[in-house]
């Protein structure tokens, strides 16, 4: 029995996200900025607060950030904020 | 007729106006005319005077290109372009065609064609693949003689974990003929890496899903619904929570595509239920790489993530339908997508009064999300016929019993502040003191389905990422064909 190959059509979106490399954490946070990125989450501010008192105890800036719902995602506008104001970035998922 | 005409005839065996229309070919072919009579089946009935004029085209490929749908068809050519058509026997039509005045002299006036076997079922679009142009634009796979295609579809990632019917050209050709719409038209982004989504690739899915065509305009309208920002698709795709689309359709095209309302028409068993929801899922993941594991955080998931869909009962006049409830004005289908889990039973065989039943299916409504809970996640109740003949006989509506549900589930605040109990979840003990809503106003929907027997109600817990209910709701759409 001759059997011919079966054709069939991607289902996908046919994309690919362009990657790039994970820059390397810095060695040191003194005389940078961490940005602290409340998602929207309960008691998200709770947690940022702390980190936030302890980082100023350590003489290392921050800088706040939020979104103003975890029911969806960020919006490009934030995301330059934070790359423009920020060298590295807690962000707090979860409740 | 010029003197440059030739004709071609297309004829099957098992047609009896083509054995009718043999003498009249013969006249024809006596007459000096140029003529093909291309064969779909079995060309000995033509017999052998006719021999020299037939064409063999079992495998249909000149009656494709010929756009032939009845036989016997007899076409003129002049300069290689038609210039003139006729199907079945018509002695006027083919006396003009032909310019022979004679012709079929012995014969009925007229006689219908039989289908021509190019336009059978299934049979256009295999054609269509094999002569033509699909006008498929996604790219295609080819999978090696001897392979099975189900096992391809799942090492490229593309199941949901069920085996998926593979999408080949033919079976996507006729998906799309279940809609009108233009194949490339994209119906929006699909959450979460927001790729475009045309009509082709929702095809291509319900395809995987195993649709039938007419599901086409349910399927594009349930997700049009969930692509709707107050849905919020990317948050219930992406949550650590159990939800998924489900979808509720309303309107007689439930009917016509056989959609379950009654018996178990929350479970297994029927297409239409089970593959719309399935299709819907399949285009998340698969447009839009909602998959789990990746950026579908789920933390247990639920079943409703293969499928959850299922149509109202609108058998009773007195009940006002889920969708008119919300604005689709009657008469008309539509789909109403809800973030929902899966189903809580209510089991109340004593209640005989609309107070008791009400104060009953409260209880379990009170369980969504977690019983000291509030304004957090929205609902599902759907409405057994027993159940919800307690309510009728005692005159009470939807919109009654939506408010006697809603006053119920007015909670003390102390009850439910963290805390009490002994149980640390709860809600902000400065609360307390109030009486604070379950659902927000809007969040508690009901709908009305089961089979005939059966004292139960099922509750549907509702993605609790929409605890500002303006963030994310159920969203309801008309059904365009």
């Amino acid at each position: 029995m001759t059997e011919s190959a079966v054709t069939l059509h991607d289902p996908t979106s046919e994309t690919a996200p362009a990657t790039r490399p994970r820059r390397k954490p810095p060695a040191s946070l003194h005389g940078r900025t961490v940005a602290l990125f409340d998602i929207g989450k309960s008691r998200a501010d709770e947690f940022l607060d702390c980190l936030e008192t302890r980082l100023h105890a350590r003489g290392i800036a921050t800088a706040r950030f939020a979104k103003p719902t975890n029911a969806k995602p960020a919006t490009n506008a934030i995301l330059d904020d934070i790359a423009a104001g920020a060298d590295v970035v807690v962000e707090a998922l979860a409740d | 007729m010029s003197e440059s005409a030739t004709y071609v005839a297309v004829v099957k065996d098992e047609c009896e106006t083509c054995h009718l229309a043999v003498p009249v070919l013969a006249e024809i072919h006596q007459a000096g005319h140029p003529l093909t009579i291309c064969w779909q089946d079995d060309g000995a009935f033509l017999g052998p005077g006719l021999a020299a004029a037939t064409v063999d085209d079992r495998a249909l490929e000149r009656s494709f290109h010929l756009a032939v749908e009845t036989v016997p068809t007899l076409i003129r050519l002049e300069g290689g372009a038609e210039t003139g058509r006729t199907v079945g026997w018509s002695r006027e039509d083919w006396r003009a065609l032909t310019a022979i005045p004679t012709l079929g002299a012995g014969l009925p006036l007229h006689r219908p064609g039989c289908g021509s076997r190019s336009v059978e079922p299934g049979v256009g679009e295999a054609l269509r693949v094999r002569f033509g142009e699909t006008g498929i634009r996604a790219r295609t796979v080819e999978v090696a003689p001897g392979a099975d295609a189900i096992e391809a579809c799942y090492d490229r990632g593309w199941s949901d974990g069920l085996p998926v019917v593979p999408p080949t050209p033919e079976r996507i050709l006729r998906m799309l003929g279940g809609t009108r719409r233009d194949p490339h038209e994209i119906i929006g982004r699909v959450p979460p890496e927001l790729a475009p989504c045309t009509v082709e690739k929702v095809a291509i899915n319900a395809v995987m899903a195993g649709c039938r065509p007419e599901y086409m305009p349910v399927v594009l309208t349930a997700l049009e619904a969930a692509l709707d920002p107050g849905f919020t698709l990317h948050g219930v795709t992406c949550s650590t929570c159990f939800s998924s689309p489900v979808i509720i359709v309303n309107g007689p095209i439930a009917k016509r595509i056989g959609m379950n309302s009654g018996l178990n028409a929350l479970g297994q068993g029927n297409r239409a239920n089970a593959t719309i929801g399935r299709a819907v899922n399949l285009v998340v993941r698969n447009v839009g790489g909602g998959r789990p594991g990746e950026i579908d955080r789920a933390t247990l998931g639920s079943p409703g993530k293969y499928t959850f869909c299922f149509a109202e009962d609108e058998g009773d006049d007195g009940w006002e339908p889920l969708a008119a409830s919300r604005g689709i004005a009657a008469g008309r289908s539509a789909v109403t997508v809800f973030a929902g889990d899966g189903i809580q039973g209510v089991t109340d065989q004593k209640a005989r009064a609309p107070g008791e039943l009400t104060r009953s299916l409260a209880m379990g409504l009170q369980a969504v999300g977690h019983p000291k809970l509030c304004e957090w996640a929205a609902a599902v109740l759907v409405l057994s016929p027993e159940h919800y003949a307690i309510y009728r006989e005692a005159g009470w509506d939807r919109a009654r019993i939506t408010s006697a549900l809603h006053d119920e589930l007015l909670l003390p605040g102390e009850k439910v502040a963290a805390g009490a109990d002994g149980v640390a979840e709860g809600m902000p003990p400065s609360r307390a003191g109030q009486r604070i809503p379950k659902f927000h106003p809007g969040a508690l929907l009901l709908v009305r389905a089961g089979g005939p027997a059966g004292l139960f109600s099922a509750v549907l817990s509702g993605w609790p990422g929409g605890r500002l209910f303006e963030e994310s709701h159920p969203v309801t759409r008309e059904i365009t064909e």
